[in-house]
């Protein structure tokens, strides 16, 4: 078998996997996964471009900020419904990191955290600033009845569940197919040796934007899918810790893989579940892997047993 | 009608700090041509190379490639244009397996015809002698075998001139006599310029040399010519 049809089968599997999930697991698991799975499209689209491109990009709060409050306004002041408001959502991410993109990429390596943590800081204060439309840090909700999408209500756990499988899949194969590409083989190749990448020809800065661009898309999507999930946006979710999430996600499942990030998301929030909001365990767990499997539980699994695994 | 010229610069300068690294290089190659810079250490050659590639931005001067003025444009639109450049300092990917180091190469050009990627990739890896590695990580070859791979990687755009910065550096003389073999083969395919400090090699591949020291040319002739030049000698060859 081609190690192609193997990826296409190990993510139609995971797809499946997670469908059973929902008619085996109790409820408040399957809860859970429906919010881990919206938050393992953020860890994909950052993987994008930390994981594949070799781009470590502080202030991706700002992108997930951007679907989040892009569908959440056009919907709570807009009065638009769940459709366009994921629109909405899509391309003020998109135009958001298409700026930041542009003006970041002038910069590199740490320059180009440092840009990135402060477009998304002044992201978040903007938020702040314009508490009368957003309510601040105490944020607004989405009334349930206008939570629905082609006339199912993306409130009831069952639904909300399947809606989140959804995109995520999509998320999961657009990936698995876009690092396929000749675009995305150039993408790892940036990440490994972005001279010799250049000087092979390719245009290394408007593939680094593009990957920006659709990286921060993708986190967008996760921002408005989460809000009109569960039906709210707070400022919060634009602030730093979300910048950290998806990094540790990543780092956690293994960069530059196409499943590491649903692993890493997976187990880091079943890790502050056990151990009950605990901290020093978290930590301490955290610091082991990063000592014995410093390229994430998927890329260890990947040198050790199954080398093919995308 | 392609130019008869594929490479020519005027007055080509690069200052660093206020010392000129290069100064006034005005330079033709023929296409065709098996052409080698030498010159001492720090004489300008991979300056000057670097100007024509495009990876040093100029201080003054200009440079054609191929009849048209390529001055401005970045290094991956001269690149584009059919440049391929081999770093002195071997550079390839080193986490990333032989063939996807040539692939990359390839793709460039071939795009999304796997086939047509895969042909040409299998074609390249024979014709240098890396069949075998094809699968290894590029990293793990030795340093002998990573040369090669650079020169598969230019050779794999087919370019219309090959720049090769010191290829044989390091490599053992089995090495060296296989690389001046494969120089040889590309006469007539593609258009060389070789930086080198090989006498041998220089003297045995190439069809005329440029001598440059102290970012100027110094001289500029056939082999015969140069070995008999007395700037030369005293210049570099080790005196009269």
């Amino acid at each position: 078998m081609s190690d192609i049809s193997r990826i296409h089968i190990l993510h139609a599997a995971m797809v499946v996997a997670l469908v059973i999930c929902w008619f085996v697991l109790p409820v408040y698991h399957a809860g859970n996964l429906a919010r881990i799975m919206v938050f393992a499209i953020y860890a994909m689209g950052y993987n994008l471009l930390f994981g594949y491109t070799g781009l470590l990009s502080l202030g991706h709060a700002l992108f997930f900020g951007a679907g989040m409050y892009g569908l959440g306004l056009a919907m709570h002041l807009g009065g638009v419904s769940a459709g366009p408001g994921i629109l909405a959502g899509l391309i003020t991410a998109l135009v958001v990191s298409g700026v930041v993109g542009f003006l970041a990429l002038r910069t590199s390596g740490v320059a180009f955290m440092i840009v990135t943590l402060m477009f998304a800081q002044a992201g978040y204060l903007t938020v702040l600033l314009f508490g009368t439309y957003t309510r601040g840090d105490e944020g607004f909700v989405l009334p349930q009845a206008t939570r629905a999408l082609m006339g199912i209500d993306l409130s009831d756990a069952q639904n909300r569940y399947f809606a989140a499988l959804i995109l995520f899949a999509i998320v999961l194969f657009f990936i698995g197919w876009l690092v396929r590409t000749p675009f995305g083989r150039c993408l790892v190749a940036i990440r490994e040796n972005e001279e010799r990448a250049r000087m092979l020809g390719y245009d290394i800065t408007r593939h680094k934007l593009i990957a920006v661009i659709l990286s921060g898309t993708i986190s967008g999507l996760s921002g408005a899918a989460y809000c009109l999930l569960f039906g709210s946006a707070q400022a919060a979710f634009a602030a730093v810790p979300y910048s950290i999430f998806p990094l540790l996600y990543v780092l956690l499942g293994g960069m530059g893989t196409t499943i590491g990030p649903f692993v890493g998301t997976l187990f880091m929030f079943y890790l502050i579940d056990w151990s009950g909001g605990n901290m020093m365990v978290a930590g301490v767990v955290l610091v082991a892997l990063a000592l014995f499997a410093p390229t994430g539980i998927l890329g260890e699994i990947r040198r050790r047993f199954i080398p093919w695994l995308p | 009608m392609a130019a008869v010229n594929i490479l020519e610069t005027k007055g080509l300068t690069k200052t660093y700090g206020g010392l000129d690294a290069n100064y006034n290089v005005d330079f033709t190659l023929k296409r065709g041509e098996i052409h080698a810079l030498i010159g001492p250490n720090g004489a300008g050659k991979s300056t000057f190379v670097g100007m024509i590639s495009g990876r040093i931005p100029a201080t003054r001067g200009k440079v054609w490639f191929d009849g048209a003025d390529v001055t401005r444009l970045p290094a991956h639109k001269r690149i584009s244009l059919g440049i391929a450049y081999t770093f002195q300092i071997t550079s390839v990917f080193g986490k990333l397996p032989v063939r996807e180091n040539v692939a990359l190469a390839v793709r460039r050009i071939r795009g999304r015809d796997r086939q047509a990627v895969r042909a040409k990739v299998d074609g390249v890896l024979e014709r240098v002698g890396l069949t075998e590695q094809a699968d290894q990580l590029a990293g793990d070859l030795s340093y002998g075998h990573q040369r090669v791979l650079e020169i598969a990687m230019g050779l794999a755009q087919n370019p219309e001139l090959f720049i090769l910065d010191e290829p044989t550096q390091g490599l053992a003389l089995p090495e060296v006599e296989a690389f001046m073999q494969l120089v040889k083969d590309l006469r007539g395919e593609t258009t060389i310029l070789l930086i080198e400090h090989n006498m041998n090699v220089v003297m045995e591949v190439s069809d005329s040399l440029t001598v440059l020291n102290n970012g100027e040319v110094l001289a500029r002739g056939t082999p015969g010519e140069i070995r008999a030049n007395a700037d030369v000698q005293a210049a570099y060859l080790g005196g009269a």
